[in-house]
């Protein structure tokens, strides 16, 4: 209620408007530059490594040194070939092993543990005893992956230095991010998808898998795409893993070599230091490509959603 | 008690004493009503009466909620739907929500998506379906050259009367509609209203609606929920349209429609 409306019709002089702008609009300016300021530096330095890597790295990549296999020994002559190849198959592997039980884990938290909100029992406490264990997964040092994976897989299981031990080893590495990327995809789902798909009498199998799962894509793609990532850039999980043979892996239990470990290798235990750099840019390369796909991937889903 | 709203059509859901709980609280209370079969009713009532609660308790959709509870029967065509299988019900008992909600997906997609689940694989009867749903949904002349293109392109309207398709297309016996226009523009409602009229040849409709004129204008049968004092939704009134509107014969029904509360 207004009392006295002529009071409230008054304008109030005290107040110069006009200097009040200026030192408002000046106080923005300043804080537009430092976030500004703040932006360019992290790029500058961000380009400012991969310049030298790609640079410095470039000298030394050729055809040769793509296609020929490391030669061993101190020298650290010889190629690449048989790194690509065992990084290759690990990744396969890992996510192979990893995709299905992050996103199956994923859906049974989004999709099934829900009904158990409220109840008090067994599974719900073994539901938040899950998302509670992801969330320390998440942000354990790799190298202890590396230790268990070397006591569990290599020793206890007798696996050996192999890819396969390498590969159980990166999947509980990855395993977190997939079931964290593929639970907020998930619930970002709406509601009403959910209840739409319900109505219309499918199973909740029918609605997750025809509804829930595609529309949660692209959310599940940049997972997987980012522990594609990860594993190609890890070294500590698979330096207590996968042995260090130069050789190409015959089969699940041979021991190899990925990139990023050879890159390790070889400017820790030889004088090859140009070669390193030339992995080290064939391995920004790759991070920088797998970035782009899951920005047009997902550019590409946005589309096809919305419709436009 | 049982109120008789329908005096020569066939009744094709009968609520006996319903009751619905949320944990410890009453959303509805003491429900007895026959809705008749190829007939329109709607239910109207103030904000937070159970209107919607109500109709959501035809096709168990109140169960994704945990901790729902209830007590009474819902006889569908004389079969208590607590002893259907809910997937089964949901197949007789079709819904179109408050908000559009198609599916990321094609329009084609969008209508296939209920028969698809239902076991029909045959490409050419999905085509026959998808038809003869968007025709029946008065979509298929917008659509009919676009079948391809994502159910989200749509406008507001044309994406309701696409859920109204995908809901037609599983064949349903009767189909609830919640707030159906609510989040539509006039022109885009008064379509709506006429496809109900349309459809009530072959389907029994149950409609909630906020809007008085809505339910005036387009349902035959009325039902008025309010809020008791201790919050549960209760049936206040129920009759024919004509008579709920012209001669309410509770004092609470005629100042509602009157406009005084609510």
């Amino acid at each position: 209620m207004i009392k006295n409306i002529e009071l409230s019709r008054k304008k109030i002089t005290a107040i110069d408007s006009a200097k009040q702008l200026r030192r408002r609009e000046l106080s923005q300016k300043i804080a537009f530059a430092l976030i500004w300021l703040a932006g360019l530096f992290a790029v500058a330095v961000l380009l400012l490594i991969i310049y030298y890597v790609v640079s410095n790295g470039f000298k030394v990549i050729d055809l040769e040194f793509l296609t020929t296999r490391p030669a061993g020994g101190v020298s650290g002559k010889g190629g690449i070939s048989t790194t690509i190849v065992t990084t290759l198959y690990l990744v396969i592997l890992t996510i192979a092993i990893a995709a299905p039980l992050g996103i199956g884990t994923a859906i049974y938290m989004v999709e099934y543990a829900v009904e158990l909100s409220g109840k008090k029992g067994f599974l719900t406490a073994l539901v938040n005893l899950i998302r509670t264990s992801v969330e320390i997964l998440a942000g354990v040092p790799s190298i202890i992956f590396g230790l268990f994976g070397f006591a569990v897989f290599v020793s206890y299981m007798k696996l050996k230095f192999s890819l396969l031990s390498a590969g159980l080893s990166g999947a509980c590495l990855v395993l977190p991010l997939i079931i964290r990327t593929t639970e907020e995809a998930l619930l970002t789902v709406p509601q009403s998808y959910r209840e739409g798909s319900l109505a219309l009498g499918t199973t909740k199998w029918q609605t997750i898998f025809s509804v829930i799962l595609p529309s949660a894509l692209p959310g599940i793609i940049t997972g997987i795409v980012l522990s594609v990532g990860r594993v190609i850039a890890e070294t500590a999980v698979f330096w207590v893993t996968l042995g260090g043979s130069y050789r190409l892996p015959k089969n699940l239990l041979s021991s190899g070599r990925t990139m990023a470990l050879h890159v390790y290798m070889l400017a820790s235990e030889t004088r090859a230091f140009d070669k390193a750099l030339g992995t080290s840019a064939i391995l920004i390369l790759i991070i920088i490509g797998l970035n782009l796909a899951i920005n047009i991937t997902s550019r590409h889903f946005y589309k096809r959603f919305s419709g436009k | 008690m049982t109120e008789k709203i329908n005096e020569n059509g066939k009744t094709k859901i009968r609520v006996e004493d319903f009751n619905l709980f949320y944990g410890k609280f009453q959303a509805l209370q003491h429900i007895t009503i026959e809705i008749p079969g190829n007939r329109i009713t709607s239910i109207i009532g103030p904000s937070g009466c159970g209107k919607s609660t109500f109709i959501r308790s035809f096709n168990r959709m109140n169960e994704l909620i945990p901790g729902v509870r209830t007590e009474g029967r819902i006889l569908l065509d004389d079969k208590n739907i607590f002893d259907i299988d809910p997937v089964e019900l949901r197949k007789q008992v079709g819904m179109v929500f408050q908000r559009p909600n198609p599916f990321p997906k094609t329009i084609f997609e969008n209508i296939a998506f209920g028969p698809r689940a239902h076991g029909i694989r045959d490409r050419r009867i999905l085509e026959e379906i998808v038809e003869k749903s968007l025709k029946q949904a008065v979509l298929w002349d917008e659509v009919k050259d676009n079948l391809n293109k994502s159910g989200l392109a749509l406008s507001g309207g044309q994406q309701q009367r696409l859920c109204i398709a995908r809901a037609l297309a599983v064949e349903p016996e009767v189909i609830l509609m919640d707030e159906p226009a609510s989040a539509l523009d006039p022109i885009a409602t008064l379509k709506i209203e006429e496809l109900i009229q349309q459809l009530k040849e072959k389907y029994t409709i149950v409609i909630v609606t906020h809007n008085m004129q809505q339910a005036a204008r387009a349902s035959d049968y009325t039902l008025f929920f309010n809020m008791a004092e201790n919050r549960a939704g209760y049936l206040v009134e129920s009759g024919k349209t004509t008579d709920i509107f012209t001669n309410p014969k509770n004092e609470l029904t005629e100042q509602y429609i009157s406009g005084r509360f609510g």
